[in-house]
């Protein structure tokens, strides 16, 4: 059974993108199942703008942690702090000019999943690469490619403290009585691919930190500074056992032979699976929705555009009532998007963080949550309806609350939200009460 | 024939106001207007008028003691913020009028409380309240005939109550978020995760409001310095008018300075201004109406007299006023100084003149009411308060 008012077109501008533009209407009723999978032909999309790529960014990184003066604390903070702008205003343009909204939500979504985060403020000045690097260009490729590119990504190194991580009996090991850090080997089994149910144990997490050992970043003096550098002298030697397989004593290709079958494991499909299937359908999605799709991912060898092609397909998809709730980042992006209005990027920066998701900076390596409890509260709910007045007041010229409510619903919308629109005391405030509706907060 | 295009034209010129049902108001005794101006917030008294000429005013106010040369020297030892320069032709001619050292019953600074008191007239919150400018306007007004307006939005408590009044607010205000956040809970109400969470979270908000008291002025929505003067524009062209409302209030935000509130520049200064732009304006909207009006603006207390750790100054006791207009008998200050040698808990300037008595004898020699009708009906709890005398042309 459909729930009631849920049109395809209204799921498929809302559960695979990010609220329709003005305009957008007639495209996706003409078929709405095809205008999302036709999404995914698409070539990934680039991000426009001048933006500086890690390698220099993180050799600069380096550079400026050796000038210990306040001035050139002070220089080096307000050079990271136009990098991270520029990076949020380019990110959300691409999102509200996007003609291709899913690959916007799958970037967002697998920069989740393989977070790294600002709050190690070592890597300010790369996160945005890292996403433009190490996910956006594999959101419809194959999923190891994606997590290959994630790991050795300078940014995944340093925030989940791989560079610090030396082989115990390696020869800077031994010599500088150095040792394991396993963080990163503990993320990657528990939320990057297995998940935590996965069936591994502390033995196996240690094991992964062994191989990885060697797994860092050029240092100035090396060639290439600042791009992933495998050193061999701190790679723990000898063969190491990770989940019941040998991996015998070698190099970089320990790793990634590692990795490679972490993307092929059965577990990984199914805990892809499952959060693919949480984020587009339901927060407690039909088991066998979730069974179908990782079979797809196993049947495929972890390719991402039938892996998403399955999501699309799923009945439930497009039948379940609007249980989710837009993410703050989802929700900034819809309101621009229909109402044509791009705040500045302070002031992007200062909504997001307003509405507890300034971007890059999740709070743990496990990234955003994703059910709809987690972003309503009493406090939040509040702040939100705040924040869609507060938005549509500076909207220079708002649209038409009724004709935008019409074009994005037509007569799903239910008859209460209507009139209260329609009673509002002021346009501005009629837009507001439309983006503060349930209608569009949920999705 | 009227065409829609002519219509809407008139209604353009003619001064379109909502919510105001046309030729209600009656003409009050001699056209006489009564203006009060709500600075809410806490303004710093100290600041508007600097006594520059108390021997402990340098050492005491610190780093935010203005520079003498900086101001606009009045009399008795006091001086005009050059914020407010454009009131000086005002003062100049005898049509302002400065209190300084002034406050109410109230001693507790919080926010909350004290603007509630400012506006109710009472010393505590013993009963039903309604504003005292409600109760004024029972007294003057002949039947049942509208005289009240409240510029800016929602009808503040010092307008509300028994007597029904008009409000009137431009479409760009952002004005309070309170009926727009009712109107969302109204759409939540099936939402089973969104309705009980705004419930839960209104209920909260309102209770740290009155714990917090600083979030209120924010809360209530608040215009920035420079979009006060179009309302008070607005508020004079208002009550100009030959059948408008004779009886007027309206707020002013921004004035809850904790953090750099500056000097001769800053967030205090621009404050200063816009006031003194919206009162500059408000006068020139009148017209000839300006001889017959009275401008109170008052706030609920003053503040510290020591500059806080963040430059700026926390909730204190006595503030200032000013009584302006074309029918005030100005241009000197007026009222006792307490001077800055001994504060009130050893942190701020004490009250000399209690604002009610001013308001008193604004409103017994302006409005033509009896002593004993505001002792009985508008100030019920402060009967003994004497109206200040001489504040009005005769």
């Amino acid at each position: 059974m459909v729930a009631p008012g849920l049109t395809p077109s209204i799921v498929a501008a809302t559960r695979f993108g990010i609220a329709a533009r003005p305009g957008d209407a007639a495209a996706i009723a003409r078929d709405p199942r095809v205008w999302v999978l036709h999404q995914l032909d698409r070539p990934a999309v680039p991000i426009n703008g001048d933006l500086p790529k890690s390698a220099p960014m993180v050799a600069a990184m380096l550079e400026a942690r050796q000038d210990k003066s306040a001035d050139g604390k002070k220089q080096e903070n307000q050079r990271l702090r136009a990098v991270y702008l520029a990076e949020i205003a380019a990110r959300v343009n691409a999102a509200v000019q996007s003609d291709a909204p899913l690959l916007e939500r799958l970037t967002w979504f697998w920069t989740n999943h393989f977070t790294v985060s600002c709050i190690r403020p070592v890597i300010r000045g790369f996160a945005g690469a890292f996403e433009r690097e190490a996910i956006r260009p594999h959101v419809t490729g194959r999923f190891v490619d994606m997590l290959l590119a994630a790991e050795r990504h300078p940014a995944m190194l340093f925030y989940l403290d791989q560079v610090i991580s030396v082989g115990p009996n390696s020869q800077a090991g031994r010599r500088q009585n150095r040792g394991l850090n396993e963080n990163l080997g503990r993320e990657m089994l528990e939320l990057h691919t297995l998940g935590v149910d996965g069936g591994y144990t502390q033995d196996d997490v240690e094991a992964l930190a062994r191989i990885l050992t060697g797994w860092s970043i050029a240092r100035l003096r090396d060639p290439e500074a600042g791009a992933f550098h495998f050193y061999p002298q701190i790679h723990e030697p000898g063969d190491k056992i990770l989940l019941g397989k040998t991996y015998r004593w070698g190099g970089v290709e320990e790793g990634e032979a590692a990795l490679r079958d972490l993307a092929a494991h059965p577990a990984t499909a199914q805990h892809i699976a499952t959060k693919l299937a949480r984020h587009f359908i339901a927060d407690a999605p039909p088991p066998d929705a979730v069974q179908r799709i990782a079979r797809v991912f196993r049947d495929t060898g972890g390719d991402l555009k039938r892996v998403t092609e399955a999501v699309v397909r799923e009945d439930a998809a497009w039948r379940e009532a609007f249980g989710k709730v837009r993410a703050p980042e989802d929700l900034l992006v819809a309101a621009c998007r229909v109402t044509g209005f791009v705040p500045p990027a302070p002031m992007l920066v200062a909504n997001l963080h307003g509405l507890d998701q300034q971007s890059y900076f999740a709070p743990s390596p496990a990234g955003w949550p994703d059910k709809a409890g987690d972003w309503i509260g009493p406090e939040s709910v509040v702040r939100r309806a705040e924040w869609c007045r507060a938005f549509t007041q500076r909207i220079p010229d708002p649209p038409d609350a009724m004709t935008l409510a019409d074009a994005m619903f037509g007569e799903a919308l239910p008859a209460e939200t209507m009139q209260a629109i329609r009673a509002a005391p002021s346009r501005r405030d009629g837009l507001a009460l439309l983006l503060a509706s349930p209608e569009f907060q949920r999705r | 024939m009227t065409t829609r295009r002519d219509f809407l034209g008139l209604a353009a010129g003619a001064f379109a106001v909502a919510g105001l049902p046309g030729a209600v108001f009656a003409a009050m005794p001699g056209d006489r207007r009564l203006v009060v101006v709500l600075l809410r917030g806490a303004m710093d008294g100290l600041a508007a008028v600097p006594p520059i000429g108390d021997a402990r005013y340098a050492e005491k106010r610190g780093k935010l003691a203005l520079d003498p040369s900086s101001c606009i020297a009045l009399d008795h030892g006091f001086a005009l913020n050059p914020g407010l320069k454009v009131l000086l032709p005002y003062y100049q001619k005898g049509e302002l009028l400065i209190v300084p050292a002034t406050g109410n019953g109230y001693r507790s600074r919080s926010h909350f409380d004290a603007q509630d008191l400012m506006e109710c007239g009472l010393v505590s919150k013993t009963r039903e309240t309604d504003g005292w400018l409600n109760r004024v306007l029972a007294l003057v007004q002949k039947g049942d005939k509208r005289q009240g307006l409240a510029v800016g939005g929602a009808v503040p408590l010092l307008l509300r109550g028994a007597v029904p009044v008009a409000s009137w607010e431009p479409e760009t205000a952002r004005a309070d978020d309170s009926d727009f956040l009712l109107g969302v809970v109204f759409l939540y109400q099936q939402d089973k995760l969104f309705g009980p969470a705004i419930e839960q979270g209104l209920k909260t908000k309102t209770f740290s409001n009155q714990v917090l008291g600083d979030d209120q002025p924010k809360d209530r929505g608040g215009f920035g310095p420079k979009a006060f003067a179009p309302l008070a524009a607005a508020a004079g062209k208002l009550i100009a008018a030959p059948d408008g409302p004779r009886i007027a209030a309206l707020d002013m935000y921004g004035w809850d300075t904790h953090v750099a509130q500056g000097t001769e520049a800053g967030r205090l200064y621009e404050n200063l201004s816009g006031l003194a732009d919206g009162l500059d304006a408000m006068a020139q909207a009148l017209g000839p109406a300006w001889k017959d009006t009275v401008v109170v603006a008052v706030t609920e207390f003053g503040r510290t007299v020591a500059v806080n750790g963040t430059g700026g100054t926390d909730h204190g006791t006595a503030s200032m006023m000013f009584v302006m207009g074309g029918a005030v008998k100005g241009g000197h200050v007026q009222g006792d100084w307490p001077g800055l040698d001994r504060l009130e808990d050893d942190r701020d300037l004490r009250v000399a003149t209690d604002s009610r008595s001013i308001i008193k004898g604004v409103l017994r020699d302006h409005l033509g009411i009896d002593a004993n009708a505001l002792a009985a009906k508008v100030f019920p709890d402060v009967p003994g308060l004497a109206p200040a005398d001489r504040l009005i042309r005769t």
